[in-house]
């Protein structure tokens, strides 16, 4: 019996955030995140995918590193950590989940090995199935796709996107088929890209297994906020990391604002609230990889907790900050605003919530 | 990542499974007066409290790793085993061996500390329920710093002569020994003046007071001693190292206030109450918000019952590091249970409220009862806000609160 990540887990997330430490420190996310390190933005990109980022669910057999959602689930604690500036949950995660459970042989031929030669990147949309914000709307009939969809996610650049509509049938379509427009949403956390799709009549293909199931589209989400939650729980961390850091530095009153109780019970309580989360979220990949009929839960479970204990998390570190927290030198506010998109990217915790209620015939 | 136990452990929870269908339905003629004390269904078989602790002893379900030659089963202390022979007694709701300050505490702390005369005339009838303990810690003026306490022990031709109060002794009135500590070396600085004394509870000059708490039902005590004389020979350690035992056995207290399991049974009792309960004759459970503050606390049991499985593991698993993982549970464990019991009253309102032998109670009261029980909890075995200084101290490497002169 062991309850934790494995030594290779460890080995890789420790790749990642010294990749991140090197390559992505906090002037290169401001550059960013304000638009002007677009090539550096590319570079990083192509760095992690170097490292393996980008099939790490594909099987072998497709050309992918065919590991588990709990290998992921490492990686993007660092990435949440590191503030990684690249596309993942949707691209890496969920789009390969979603052909691997839902395409026929063909399809699952042509794009996992396609995605694992990165020769094609996909970015998903699948807010219209989990609840759709605006009048958002989704159509498919004869492999034609109509609507809108909001909050795609990991789409800017992609070559394809991922669509489903309210059934959880989902397809896939050329970015630059015509009859599509694309919109740049702006959400606070500007590390990740969002997107507005509009469609007329466009060319899907819809993912055989889909139209009569939704196994593949409750896979891809159960995947995606886990990984989201694990991506909260890194940012999490760096944020106690941070407020810890600093309370032992900071002097008012001739002493560390850390030696005050007042400061010291505020980070014991994040890290109180933060601790079981680790556990909880490893707890979800592994149901997820192995056993299914608790996995729909744990992930409900592991991302509306995450959400709540982050939020808090982002609220009590800034303030150990004081009113450095609340400036953009000390940065602490990308966590705050990672977390924040985090919270609502697949379900808000209260959505969410519902949904895991219904799960047990509530 | 790996959640089975083995195949080595196989057969043994089958054999512990057998013997919970053997056992299942009994009842105690005796049950303990304690609290916590549940009622467990009766099949009609009978038993007496001390009878059934025997043959856990024999089976090796309980007292495992104690040696044989003080009463134990005499087998290797095995952590996956217990949580087997845990888990299927709470499955078959078959009434788990009995614990309490001295077989909690006192006996690991004999084991570890005591002269060879001591481990074996105390032990045996100690994990037998024949000899029941009692905690002489905290004083009227010494609970979170409990170093301070001023109870006195001289010693005089041969005995301790013992003077003094304690306070928050839970199951005083039932105990026959107390495990005490006593300040026996006042001139010696602060933590270095404590000695751990072993007092028969009818030594003459020793009187119990029931402290009545906020639950109504018996629980703490006042214990006072006046020239209350017990023999030299009953230390545990040298004189002045006292704290130090003391220590060793805080450290197994802290780590049984909380049950994750225990309370994860509490949220599935509270969906089935849900589920009966309505308001304007709708259920419980159909009504969004009840719902949504329901599955919060599912999802937050759920993650403490997984950290509770990381501890265990870095048990197991030498080198494995979850320190803060280990540092929080009592804090989160009885803040987390308190919201659970304060949530199930507030979705019954007024009915929530009932208690003792009102008509129209739900549970027996538990609710309302166990709501206040675990504010006690929460206080009691270091406060939350001591936890959290542990926490920020031990865990996050914070500085100490400057010290105030003279202390």
């Amino acid at each position: 019996m062991y309850f934790g990540l494995s030594e290779d887990q460890k080995f890789f997330q420790e790749n990642v955030s010294k990749f991140l430490e090197d390559q992505s420190n906090l002037d290169v996310i401001r550059k960013i995140t304000e638009g002007e390190a677009n090539e550096i933005q590319q570079e990083i990109h192509d760095g992690l995918v170097n490292l393996g980022l980008g099939s790490l669910l594909i099987p072998e057999q497709y050309g992918g590193l065919g590991l588990d959602l709990l290998f992921a689930t490492a990686v993007s604690q660092s990435l949440g950590e590191g503030l990684g500036p690249i596309p993942f949950a949707g691209s890496y995660i969920m789009a390969p989940l979603a052909i691997m459970h839902g395409g026929n042989q063909e399809q699952k031929n042509n794009y996992l090995t396609k995605m694992s030669e990165n020769s094609m990147r996909i970015g998903v949309g699948f807010s219209e199935y989990i609840g759709a914000r605006d009048n958002a709307n989704i159509s498919i009939n004869d492999n034609k796709i109509s609507g809108r969809a909001l909050f795609v996610i990991d789409a800017k650049d992609a070559s394809h996107l991922m669509l489903s509509d309210k059934n959880g049938m989902i397809g896939i379509v050329e970015s630059s088929s015509s009859g599509i427009e694309i919109t740049e949403l702006v959400a606070v956390d500007k590390t990740r890209n969002f997107l507005e799709v509009q469609l007329k009549d466009v060319d899907i293909d819809i993912l055989e297994l889909t139209s009569t199931s939704k196994e593949a589209i409750d896979k891809s989400i159960d995947a995606g906020r886990i990984i989201l939650a694990a991506d909260s729980l890194g940012a999490s961390q760096a944020l106690i990391d941070k407020a810890v850091e600093y309370s032992k530095e900071r002097k008012q009153f001739n002493r560390v604002i850390g030696s005050f109780q007042a400061v010291k019970h505020m980070c014991a309580e994040m890290a109180a609230d933060l601790e079981p989360c680790y556990a909880l979220v490893w707890h979800a990949a592994h149901c997820f990889d192995n056993s299914p009929d608790e996995s729909r839960l744990m992930a409900c479970h592991a991302k509306s907790h995450v959400s709540e204990v982050s939020k808090t998390i982002g609220k009590k570190a800034t303030e150990v900050h004081g009113g450095m927290g609340f400036t953009d030198l000390m940065g602490v506010h990308y966590w705050f605003k990672r977390i924040g998109v985090n919270r609502q990217t697949l379900g808000a915790p209260e959505v969410i919530r519902e949904e895991a209620a219904r799960i047990q015939n509530f | 990542m790996d959640l089975n136990y083995g195949s080595q452990y196989e057969d043994f929870k089958i054999e512990v499974q057998d013997f919970c269908k053997e056992w299942h339905g009994i009842n105690f003629s005796d049950a303990a007066k304690t609290p916590m004390s549940q009622n467990f269904e009766s099949n009609g078989k009978t038993i007496k409290r001390s009878e059934w602790q025997s043959i856990l002893i024999e089976k090796g379900y309980t007292a495992r790793s104690v040696p044989k030659e003080y009463g134990g089963y005499g087998g290797e202390s095995d952590i996956i085993k217990n949580r087997i022979i845990a888990t299927e007694f709470s499955n078959a709701k078959i009434p788990s061996a009995m614990g309490g300050q001295g077989i909690d505490m006192l006996v690991p702390t004999l084991l570890e500390l005591g002269t060879e005369e001591q481990k074996k005339q105390y032990i045996k009838p100690t994990l037998r329920g024949e000899m029941i303990w009692c905690q002489g810690y905290s004083e009227p003026n010494a609970g979170s710093d409990l170093a301070s306490l001023q109870t006195k022990g001289e010693l005089i031709d041969g005995n301790w002569v013992i003077n003094g109060q304690k306070i928050w002794t839970s199951t005083a009135q039932f105990s026959q020994m107390m495990f005490c500590l006593v300040r026996t070396e006042p001139d010696a600085q602060k933590h270095a003046g404590i000695s751990y004394i072993l007092i028969p509870m009818d030594t003459p000059g020793l009187e119990i007071r029931p402290l009545v708490d906020m639950t109504l039902k018996p629980g703490f005590n006042e214990v006072f001693f006046t020239d209350v004389t017990v023999p030299e020979s009953n230390i545990i350690g040298k004189r002045g190292e006292g704290w130090a035992v003391a220590n060793a056995t805080l450290g197994h207290e802290r780590g049984a206030l909380t049950d994750p399991n225990a309370t994860m049974n509490r949220v599935n009792s509270l969906i089935n109450r849900m589920k009966k309960e309505t308001i304007d004759g709708k259920r419980l459970i159909d009504i969004p918000v009840y719902r949504d503050k329901l599955i919060a606390i599912q999802a937050k049991v759920t993650a403490f019952q997984s950290n509770s499985l990381r501890v265990l593991s870095s048990k197991i698993n030498k080198g494995q590091d979850t320190k803060i993982a280990g540092m929080i549970q009592k804090l989160v464990g009885t803040e987390l249970r308190h919201e659970l019991e304060g949530f199930a009253v507030d979705i019954m309102g007024e009915l929530g409220t009932l208690y003792e032998d009102s008509p129209n109670l739900r549970d027996g009261g538990s609710w309302q009862f166990l709501y206040m029980y675990y504010l006690g909890l929460i206080i009691g075995g270091g406060t939350s806000q001591i936890q959290k200084n542990i926490i920020s101290e031990r865990g996050l490497g914070m500085p100490r609160e400057p010290k105030v002169q003279g202390n």
